[in-house]
């Protein structure tokens, strides 16, 4: 015998109406506005809804009642909140804190050839051994690193340029390996340089070290050469040939590049990607550049107002995405890394653009005269004289100390977006990331003043021009997104997505 | 497809599971076989060893010393390695396994805590816990060969408690590589003990089926007619995810679940990002449905802007998308990579139509019971159209 059904009626919410759990809101134009959660799920819908939210004007017949209730930005007396499924969520979102201080930057030597508009701390060649990592800061540096809880760590090598300290990095990678091996921690090892003076002892090296390499690629020879100045003018040469003897020594995935934005970019945003694929990248990251240390002194030359980068940086998008279309794949960074972050359940740690702030919790600087600092920015205001981010010395401080020491305990007060002014009510905080070094560099206040920072302007500007593009633009363009939050390449998302 | 006959039991007064054999055997292979012959004409005049006989026509039962069912409607559709069951009261004779087939399943119980409006097999409240379980013990021991696929189906199996871990801890010891999927409500997984229980199994080839009919409680709810039900399943589900247990979402498509289901994919994406996969499923026209066919039809031709919206952003997300029941006629174009063949080959028909289409052979047809509520897009589909 069949059994009774219930109508439907018998299901409705009780008539108490609903609560509200935390979410933030944000007028996206004249139609519409976003509201995010504590998670960041979102919610776009006609402006407005936010207040007939809080006036209690929405009804369990609304279609939006059940959206809201389903993504938890209200709840009712129904069924549970399901708190613990957001609890859940909430703990996968920040699930990144805990690795703990994964990337130590070792600043080998100070000593360059180049001498780039942008760099705040290189020294023309001085006499070795002035700037350079004595054995005695590179061993204590190394126990330093180790005694991270990481289980996973990254070793930057970088300087200067680190090249012309090869004995200092050996000497590192010796230490670093034999500690990690007895700590079993995995450790990844790459060298940041210009290239210029990569020999085959030394590919040979990095192959038997499995050490991977990291270069500059600011453009076409033309703006390559003007931002980056050195003896001959043949930087951009050197690098070229430098990046193609790396691949077909260690494998072409083992060799990244990495561009600057200098004012002379600023024109040039289609020559600068062409360049990255002429060289076979796949990989783009358009960078502003970081207001310190010489850049600030030479504005002139090389700074640039915030609005004049985000133009820069949508036409450089929108190139890029065409280029995707036509087949190849090349992905912007930090566009990705948005688009994890608001696409995704998981966390994204991305050190200069996470709450609480990377600096000093999951990034290091270890410079060559024993020095701690938060960031490498940190320690390029300190050659400018503002030592705030010191951290400690390695020669006197444990990880321990440097870490509660006071600079790092005043930079803390000021890493948690969820508390900063500005930051505490902004619809697109749990995307965003505090910049403390930065704010203090720019404005003298860590906690700085949204309304007239360009972090703020920055993320915010770029923030809301990818919602545009992930609801307005076409099938295609959002496959190739939604492929970069994935880790998929539009031939893939072809081949996965209805067609 | 035949899968059960009747005649007359003599001789035994407990249901018997045996494995069936078309051909004599040695008296040392004849333990758990039971012989199908027409009558005992030709056969060896020794039949002792034989789990039992079946017979064709009508026998003397008295003085074979093994159980016996004789005056069988039917004997032409047992194979050898089919296994049975034999009823000592009314004589039925039900077909449990076909080592052939891809559609085997362990029917664990009638019961359900569930009552959803759909339901294809509606729940009956009599407790026939116990004895289904001896039934399936006795039938995963006799198994052989072992299948690549088995069901565990119901009704709802964890209402079976210690009952149900025997089953899967005899599934983990006989036939361990043979993989095991379990469709329940899911709602029982809600308490931690018995999730923790199950999963102590350790079964190495395990996944479970659950529905889920919307992002929102009180549809899935009014869907299941079971208050808090959404709540248990939602718990259900991420307990069994902290356990590592793969899981498939099913979802299926009815005038009710239509209209939320992309909203429900984007719940998934967030909530139950772990899932494996997510099936979307045409409702089928038997038990239930047809009596609420007011409150649930809608002509898949009319659901597939929300099909292909919901598994966009399903498959975006990178989380692996089927389509099952609906057929190709019926289905988007672009759809029809996610489409499965997938219905038990005792259920499945082709239509009229079907008999000049030319992608046929792709299409997963019908349920039987589906031919009877066509959608109007049923037509033949021309390769050079196609």
């Amino acid at each position: 015998l069949a059994r009774a059904f219930t109508t439907r009626s018998a299901f409705d919410p009780p008539s108490e109406g609903y609560q509200l759990l935390p979410f933030r809101f944000h007028r996206l134009d004249k139609e519409s506005e976003i509201l995010v959660n504590e998670c960041g799920e979102f919610v776009i819908a006609p402006l407005g809804t936010t207040e007939r939210i809080v006036r209690r004007r929405l009804r369990p017949v609304d279609e939006i009642y059940g959206t809201l209730k389903a993504k938890h930005f209200i709840y009712d007396g129904y069924s549970s909140a399901l708190l613990d499924v957001l609890a859940s969520k909430y703990r996968t979102k920040f699930d990144f804190i805990g690795g703990s201080t994964k990337l130590h930057i070792f600043v080998v030597t100070l000593r360059c050839d180049h001498s780039c508009h942008y760099c705040q701390v290189s020294r023309q060649t001085v006499n070795k051994g002035e700037f350079d990592m004595s054995k005695e800061v590179a061993a204590r540096s190394v126990e330093v690193m180790l005694e991270s809880p990481s289980p996973h760590l990254t070793l930057e090598l970088q300087g200067g340029e680190p090249l012309l300290a090869f004995d200092t990095i050996k000497f590192i990678v010796t230490n670093a390996k034999a500690g990690a091996r007895q700590k079993a921690k995995e450790l990844d090892i790459v060298i940041t340089s210009n290239l210029a003076f990569l020999t085959d002892d030394i590919l040979d090296y990095c192959k038997a070290e499995r050490i991977k390499l990291s270069t500059s690629l600011d453009g076409p020879p033309t703006i390559h050469n003007a931002n980056r100045p050195r003896p001959g003018g043949d930087s951009y040469q050197l690098a070229i040939e430098g990046i193609k003897k790396a691949r077909h020594v260690l494998g072409t995935n083992q060799v990244a590049a990495l561009m600057t934005t200098t004012q002379l970019s600023l024109d040039h945003p289609e020559e600068i990607v062409d360049e990255y694929v002429r060289q076979s990248f796949h990989t783009i990251f358009l960078r502003p550049i970081s207001p310190y240390g010489f850049a600030l002194k030479s504005g002139h030359k090389t700074g640039y107002e915030i609005e004049a980068f985000l133009q820069f940086y949508r036409a450089g998008l929108s190139h890029i995405l065409n280029i995707n279309r036509r087949g190849y794949n090349l992905v912007e960074i930090y566009t990705k890394i948005l688009l994890q972050k608001i696409l995704s359940p998981e966390g994204t740690g991305y050190v200069d653009l996470q709450s609480p702030s990377g600096a000093g919790l999951n990034v290091l600087v270890y410079n060559y005269d024993g020095d701690v600092y938060a960031t490498d920015e940190s320690r390029m205001l300190a050659e400018m004289g503002d030592f705030t981010f010191r951290l400690g010395s390695v020669l006197k401080d444990s990880r321990a100390e440097i870490l509660t020491n006071q600079p790092f305990v005043d930079l803390l007060g000021a890493a948690c977006n969820q508390s900063l002014p500005g930051c505490s009510d902004c619809a697109f905080q749990p995307y965003c990331g505090s910049d403390p070094v930065y704010h203090h560099a720019t404005q003298g206040d860590m906690l700085g003043h949204k309304a007239t920072s360009g972090f703020c302007t920055r993320n915010m500007t770029v923030i809301k021009y990818l919602f545009s593009l992930l609801v307005d633009s076409d099938t295609e363009t959002q496959d190739i997104l939604w492929g970069w939050a994935t880790d998929r390449n539009l031939a893939e998302m072809r081949s996965d997505i209805p067609q | 497809m035949r899968l059960h006959t009747a005649g007359v039991a003599s001789g035994f007064r407990k249901p018997l599971v045996v494995r069936v054999t078309t051909q004599p055997l040695s008296v040392e292979r004849r333990k758990d076989a039971a012989l199908v012959a027409v009558s005992r004409d030709g056969l060896s005049s020794n039949v002792s060893g034989y789990a039992a006989l079946i017979f064709q026509e009508k026998v003397d039962a008295l003085g074979i010393p093994v159980p016996v069912v004789h005056s069988v409607r039917d004997i032409d559709h047992f194979r050898s390695g089919h296994i049975v069951a034999l009823d000592p009261f009314n004589g039925f004779i039900r077909t449990l396994y076909r080592p052939e087939s891809q559609h085997n399943t362990l029917f664990t119980t009638e019961r359900c805590n569930s009552n959803c409006l759909m339901c294809s097999q509606p729940p009956s409240d009599k407790d026939d816990a116990a004895a289904l379980t001896a039934r399936n013990l006795r039938l995963v021991d006799l198994m052989s060969p072992a299948p690549e696929y088995l069901c565990i189906t119901g009704g709802e199996p964890t209402l079976l408690g210690d009952s149900l871990f025997s089953i899967v801890r005899k599934l983990k010891d006989v036939i361990p590589k043979s993989y095991v999927h379990m469709l329940t409500n899911g709602r029982r997984f809600a308490w931690p003990d018995f999730t923790s229980e199950f999963a102590a199994i350790r079964h190495p080839n395990l996944s479970v089926g659950i529905p889920l009919y919307a992002d929102y409680a009180p549809l899935h709810d009014y869907v299941v007619q079971a208050r808090d039900a959404f709540d248990q399943t939602v718990i259900g589900l991420h307990q069994l995810a902290r356990h590592e247990i793969e899981i498939e979402i099913r979802v299926v498509l009815q005038a009710l679940t239509v209209p939320r289901l992309a909203y429900l994919a984007e719940y998934i994406c967030r909530n139950l990002t772990f899932v494996d996969h997510v099936s979307f499923m045409g409702m089928e026209h038997i038990g239930y449905a047809p009596r609420n066919m007011e409150d649930l039809w809608i002509d898949p031709l009319d659901y597939q802007d929300e099909l292909e919206k919901s598994v966009t952003i399903l498959a975006r997300f990178g989380i692996d998308v089927r389509i099952y029941n609906l057929q190709l006629c019926v289905l988007r174009k672009s759809l029809w990579k996610y489409a499965k063949q997938a219905i038990s080959d005792w259920k499945n028909a082709y239509s009229e139509p079907c008999e000049v289409c030319d992608v046929r052979d792709q299409c997963g047809g019908f349920f039987q019971w589906n031919t009877k509520v066509k959608s109007r897009g049923i037509h033949a589909i021309k390769s050079s159209v196609a």
